[in-house]
Protein backbone atom coordinates (compact mmCIF):
# COMPACT_ATOMS: atom_id res chain seq x y z
CA UNK A 1 0.00 0.00 0.00
CA UNK A 2 1.30 3.41 -0.90
CA UNK A 3 1.54 6.00 1.86
CA UNK A 4 -1.16 8.15 0.29
CA UNK A 5 -3.86 5.55 0.85
CA UNK A 6 -2.94 5.20 4.52
CA UNK A 7 -4.53 8.49 5.58
CA UNK A 8 -6.91 7.13 8.26
CA UNK A 9 -9.79 9.45 7.53
CA UNK A 10 -9.41 10.78 4.03
CA UNK A 11 -10.91 13.89 2.54
CA UNK A 12 -14.62 14.38 3.06
CA UNK A 13 -15.22 11.35 5.28
CA UNK A 14 -18.92 10.92 4.48
CA UNK A 15 -18.26 10.91 0.75
CA UNK A 16 -15.18 8.71 0.62
CA UNK A 17 -16.13 5.17 -0.30
CA UNK A 18 -14.19 2.26 1.08
CA UNK A 19 -12.13 0.16 -1.25
CA UNK A 20 -14.30 -2.88 -0.59
CA UNK A 21 -16.62 -2.24 -3.49
CA UNK A 22 -20.04 -0.98 -4.32
CA UNK A 23 -21.93 -3.11 -1.81
CA UNK A 24 -20.27 -1.68 1.29
CA UNK A 25 -20.48 1.78 -0.25
CA UNK A 26 -24.26 1.46 -0.52
CA UNK A 27 -25.02 0.42 3.02
CA UNK A 28 -25.08 2.78 5.97
CA UNK A 29 -24.49 5.91 3.92
CA UNK A 30 -26.69 8.90 3.43
CA UNK A 31 -27.03 11.49 0.71
CA UNK A 32 -25.72 14.14 3.10
CA UNK A 33 -22.92 15.29 0.80
CA UNK A 34 -25.33 15.49 -2.14
CA UNK A 35 -27.71 17.70 -0.18
CA UNK A 36 -24.77 19.86 0.93
CA UNK A 37 -23.68 20.20 -2.71
CA UNK A 38 -27.20 21.20 -3.81
CA UNK A 39 -27.52 23.61 -0.88
CA UNK A 40 -24.30 25.43 -1.84
CA UNK A 41 -25.75 26.16 -5.29
CA UNK A 42 -29.30 27.01 -4.20
CA UNK A 43 -28.16 29.27 -1.36
CA UNK A 44 -25.43 30.74 -3.60
CA UNK A 45 -28.00 32.07 -6.07
CA UNK A 46 -30.07 33.64 -3.28
CA UNK A 47 -26.98 35.05 -1.55
CA UNK A 48 -25.86 36.84 -4.73
CA UNK A 49 -29.18 38.74 -4.72
CA UNK A 50 -29.30 39.27 -0.93
CA UNK A 51 -25.69 40.40 -0.53
CA UNK A 52 -25.60 42.60 -3.64
CA UNK A 53 -28.79 44.28 -2.39
CA UNK A 54 -27.22 44.67 1.07
CA UNK A 55 -24.01 46.16 -0.36
CA UNK A 56 -26.00 48.52 -2.59
CA UNK A 57 -28.12 49.83 0.28
CA UNK A 58 -25.25 50.17 2.76
CA UNK A 59 -22.20 51.11 0.66
CA UNK A 60 -23.47 52.68 -2.59
CA UNK A 61 -26.85 54.31 -1.94
CA UNK A 62 -26.81 57.74 -0.25
CA UNK A 63 -23.50 58.48 1.45
CA UNK A 64 -22.46 54.84 1.72
CA UNK A 65 -20.35 53.77 4.67
CA UNK A 66 -20.13 57.29 6.09
CA UNK A 67 -23.92 57.36 6.65
CA UNK A 68 -24.07 54.15 8.67
CA UNK A 69 -24.89 54.58 12.34
CA UNK A 70 -27.47 53.41 14.88
CA UNK A 71 -30.18 55.56 13.26
CA UNK A 72 -29.47 54.03 9.84
CA UNK A 73 -29.81 50.46 11.16
CA UNK A 74 -32.94 51.35 13.15
CA UNK A 75 -34.47 52.97 10.07
CA UNK A 76 -33.83 49.85 7.99
CA UNK A 77 -35.14 47.40 10.59
CA UNK A 78 -38.31 49.46 10.99
CA UNK A 79 -39.30 47.73 7.75
CA UNK A 80 -40.22 44.02 7.86
CA UNK A 81 -38.65 43.67 4.39
CA UNK A 82 -35.14 44.40 5.71
CA UNK A 83 -35.70 42.30 8.84
CA UNK A 84 -36.57 39.28 6.70
CA UNK A 85 -33.79 40.17 4.22
CA UNK A 86 -31.14 40.30 6.95
CA UNK A 87 -32.45 37.20 8.74
CA UNK A 88 -32.39 35.19 5.51
CA UNK A 89 -28.94 36.54 4.66
CA UNK A 90 -27.63 35.65 8.14
CA UNK A 91 -28.86 32.07 8.04
CA UNK A 92 -28.01 31.30 4.42
CA UNK A 93 -24.57 32.93 4.56
CA UNK A 94 -23.68 31.21 7.83
CA UNK A 95 -24.75 27.74 6.63
CA UNK A 96 -23.09 28.31 3.23
CA UNK A 97 -19.89 29.57 4.84
CA UNK A 98 -19.81 26.90 7.53
CA UNK A 99 -20.23 24.18 4.94
CA UNK A 100 -17.44 25.76 2.89
CA UNK A 101 -15.13 25.82 5.91
CA UNK A 102 -16.11 22.21 6.71
CA UNK A 103 -14.97 21.24 3.22
CA UNK A 104 -11.69 23.11 3.66
CA UNK A 105 -11.08 21.42 7.03
CA UNK A 106 -11.82 17.99 5.51
CA UNK A 107 -9.40 18.72 2.68
CA UNK A 108 -6.41 19.92 4.63
CA UNK A 109 -6.41 18.26 8.05
CA UNK A 110 -4.63 14.95 8.15
CA UNK A 111 -4.93 14.09 11.83
CA UNK A 112 -8.31 13.18 13.30
CA UNK A 113 -7.66 15.22 16.43
CA UNK A 114 -6.98 18.39 14.46
CA UNK A 115 -10.11 17.84 12.41
CA UNK A 116 -12.29 17.32 15.47
CA UNK A 117 -10.92 20.43 17.19
CA UNK A 118 -11.35 22.65 14.11
CA UNK A 119 -14.86 21.41 13.36
CA UNK A 120 -15.93 21.79 16.98
CA UNK A 121 -14.71 25.40 16.90
CA UNK A 122 -16.47 25.93 13.56
CA UNK A 123 -19.84 24.59 14.73
CA UNK A 124 -19.54 26.49 17.99
CA UNK A 125 -18.90 29.73 16.08
CA UNK A 126 -21.83 28.91 13.78
CA UNK A 127 -24.20 28.39 16.70
CA UNK A 128 -23.13 31.50 18.60
CA UNK A 129 -23.28 33.81 15.57
CA UNK A 130 -26.59 32.52 14.21
CA UNK A 131 -28.33 32.57 17.61
CA UNK A 132 -26.91 35.99 18.50
CA UNK A 133 -27.75 37.50 15.10
CA UNK A 134 -31.29 36.09 15.13
CA UNK A 135 -31.93 37.38 18.65
CA UNK A 136 -30.62 40.82 17.71
CA UNK A 137 -32.95 41.08 14.70
CA UNK A 138 -36.01 39.97 16.69
CA UNK A 139 -35.37 41.82 19.95
CA UNK A 140 -34.01 45.05 18.47
CA UNK A 141 -35.38 48.22 20.06
CA UNK A 142 -35.01 51.23 17.72
CA UNK A 143 -35.81 53.69 20.53
CA UNK A 144 -34.02 52.49 23.69
CA UNK A 145 -35.04 54.41 26.81
CA UNK A 146 -32.50 56.95 28.04
CA UNK A 147 -30.49 57.13 24.82
CA UNK A 148 -29.65 60.62 23.48
CA UNK A 149 -32.34 61.64 20.98
CA UNK A 150 -29.80 62.79 18.37
CA UNK A 151 -28.50 59.22 18.03
CA UNK A 152 -31.95 57.75 17.42
CA UNK A 153 -34.02 57.57 14.23
CA UNK A 154 -36.39 60.51 13.79
CA UNK A 155 -39.54 58.40 14.36
CA UNK A 156 -38.57 57.88 18.04
CA UNK A 157 -39.26 61.51 18.91
CA UNK A 158 -42.27 61.94 16.62
CA UNK B 1 3.05 12.19 11.09
CA UNK B 2 2.44 11.37 7.41
CA UNK B 3 4.34 13.41 4.90
CA UNK B 4 2.41 15.92 2.83
CA UNK B 5 1.31 14.40 -0.48
CA UNK B 6 3.83 15.29 -3.15
CA UNK B 7 2.68 17.79 -5.75
CA UNK B 8 -0.31 19.76 -4.64
CA UNK B 9 -0.61 21.42 -8.04
CA UNK B 10 -3.68 19.89 -9.62
CA UNK B 11 -3.94 20.69 -13.30
CA UNK B 12 -2.98 24.34 -13.13
CA UNK B 13 -4.40 26.92 -15.50
CA UNK B 14 -7.81 28.57 -15.30
CA UNK B 15 -9.70 25.63 -13.77
CA UNK B 16 -7.42 25.18 -10.79
CA UNK B 17 -6.64 28.83 -10.14
CA UNK B 18 -10.30 29.86 -10.20
CA UNK B 19 -10.94 27.06 -7.69
CA UNK B 20 -8.10 28.35 -5.47
CA UNK B 21 -9.39 31.94 -5.71
CA UNK B 22 -12.92 30.77 -4.90
CA UNK B 23 -11.66 28.97 -1.82
CA UNK B 24 -9.49 31.83 -0.59
CA UNK B 25 -12.21 34.47 -1.10
CA UNK B 26 -14.82 32.25 0.58
CA UNK B 27 -12.52 31.72 3.56
CA UNK B 28 -11.93 35.48 3.97
CA UNK B 29 -15.62 36.38 3.56
CA UNK B 30 -16.59 33.84 6.23
CA UNK B 31 -14.31 35.39 8.85
CA UNK B 32 -15.54 38.87 8.01
CA UNK B 33 -19.10 37.60 8.40
CA UNK B 34 -18.38 36.40 11.96
CA UNK B 35 -16.97 39.81 12.90
CA UNK B 36 -19.75 41.66 11.08
CA UNK B 37 -22.55 39.90 12.97
CA UNK B 38 -20.75 40.65 16.25
CA UNK B 39 -20.29 44.35 15.45
CA UNK B 40 -23.91 44.70 14.29
CA UNK B 41 -25.05 43.03 17.51
CA UNK B 42 -23.83 46.12 19.38
CA UNK B 43 -27.08 47.85 18.32
CA UNK B 44 -28.55 45.75 21.13
CA UNK B 45 -26.06 47.17 23.64
CA UNK B 46 -26.49 50.90 23.04
CA UNK B 47 -26.51 53.43 20.19
CA UNK B 48 -23.22 54.83 21.53
CA UNK B 49 -21.49 51.42 21.50
CA UNK B 50 -22.64 50.67 17.94
CA UNK B 51 -21.66 54.11 16.64
CA UNK B 52 -18.24 53.90 18.26
CA UNK B 53 -17.41 50.57 16.62
CA UNK B 54 -18.97 51.34 13.26
CA UNK B 55 -16.98 54.58 13.34
CA UNK B 56 -13.80 52.53 13.01
CA UNK B 57 -15.16 51.16 9.72
CA UNK B 58 -15.07 54.69 8.33
CA UNK B 59 -11.34 55.33 8.66
CA UNK B 60 -9.32 55.13 5.43
CA UNK B 61 -7.49 51.88 6.24
CA UNK B 62 -10.76 50.10 6.98
CA UNK B 63 -12.25 51.74 3.88
CA UNK B 64 -9.59 50.08 1.75
CA UNK B 65 -10.24 46.82 3.60
CA UNK B 66 -13.94 47.13 2.69
CA UNK B 67 -12.97 47.61 -0.95
CA UNK B 68 -10.99 44.35 -0.69
CA UNK B 69 -13.94 42.63 0.98
CA UNK B 70 -16.31 43.75 -1.77
CA UNK B 71 -13.78 42.59 -4.39
CA UNK B 72 -13.68 39.16 -2.72
CA UNK B 73 -17.50 38.99 -2.60
CA UNK B 74 -17.92 40.10 -6.23
CA UNK B 75 -15.41 37.51 -7.48
CA UNK B 76 -16.92 34.76 -5.31
CA UNK B 77 -20.42 35.66 -6.56
CA UNK B 78 -19.56 35.75 -10.27
CA UNK B 79 -17.34 32.69 -10.12
CA UNK B 80 -20.07 30.90 -8.15
CA UNK B 81 -22.47 31.53 -11.03
CA UNK B 82 -19.79 30.20 -13.38
CA UNK B 83 -19.50 27.03 -11.25
CA UNK B 84 -23.26 26.52 -11.50
CA UNK B 85 -23.11 26.96 -15.27
CA UNK B 86 -20.31 24.39 -15.44
CA UNK B 87 -22.45 22.02 -13.32
CA UNK B 88 -25.85 22.51 -14.90
CA UNK B 89 -25.38 23.90 -18.42
CA UNK B 90 -24.76 21.17 -21.00
CA UNK B 91 -21.95 23.20 -22.62
CA UNK B 92 -20.60 24.47 -19.28
CA UNK B 93 -17.48 22.35 -19.17
CA UNK B 94 -16.58 23.24 -22.76
CA UNK B 95 -16.75 26.96 -22.03
CA UNK B 96 -15.42 27.02 -18.46
CA UNK B 97 -12.25 28.89 -19.50
CA UNK B 98 -14.11 31.49 -21.54
CA UNK B 99 -16.53 31.90 -18.66
CA UNK B 100 -13.67 32.61 -16.25
CA UNK B 101 -12.55 35.49 -18.46
CA UNK B 102 -16.16 36.71 -18.58
CA UNK B 103 -16.11 36.57 -14.75
CA UNK B 104 -12.87 38.57 -14.68
CA UNK B 105 -14.31 41.11 -17.15
CA UNK B 106 -17.54 41.56 -15.17
CA UNK B 107 -15.49 41.79 -11.97
CA UNK B 108 -13.41 44.64 -13.43
CA UNK B 109 -16.54 46.48 -14.63
CA UNK B 110 -18.28 46.08 -11.25
CA UNK B 111 -15.25 47.24 -9.28
CA UNK B 112 -14.75 50.16 -11.68
CA UNK B 113 -18.28 51.24 -10.78
CA UNK B 114 -17.99 50.55 -7.06
CA UNK B 115 -14.50 51.82 -6.18
CA UNK B 116 -14.89 55.54 -7.11
CA UNK B 117 -18.22 55.66 -5.27
CA UNK B 118 -16.96 53.90 -2.13
CA UNK B 119 -13.54 55.57 -1.97
CA UNK B 120 -15.32 58.90 -2.49
CA UNK B 121 -17.40 58.17 0.61
CA UNK B 122 -14.34 57.07 2.59
CA UNK B 123 -12.00 59.89 1.57
CA UNK B 124 -14.66 62.47 0.71
CA UNK B 125 -14.38 64.23 4.06
CA UNK B 126 -17.79 63.71 5.63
Amino acid sequence: MAALTDIPAPRSPQGAGSARGARSRRTGRTNYELYAWVFMRASGVLLVVLIFGHLFMNLIDGDGISAIDFGFVAGKWASPLWQVWDLLMLWLAMIHGTNGLRTIINDYTERTGTRVVLKTALYLAFTIVVVLGTLVIFTFDPCPAGAPADLLPSFCTG
Amino acid sequence: MPEAPAGTLYRGREGMWSWVAHRVTGFLIFFFLLVHVLDTSLVRVSPEAYNAVIGTYKNPIMGIGEAGLVAAIVFHAYNGIRIMLVDFWSKGTRYHRVMLWVVVGLFVITMAGFLPRHLGNVFGGH
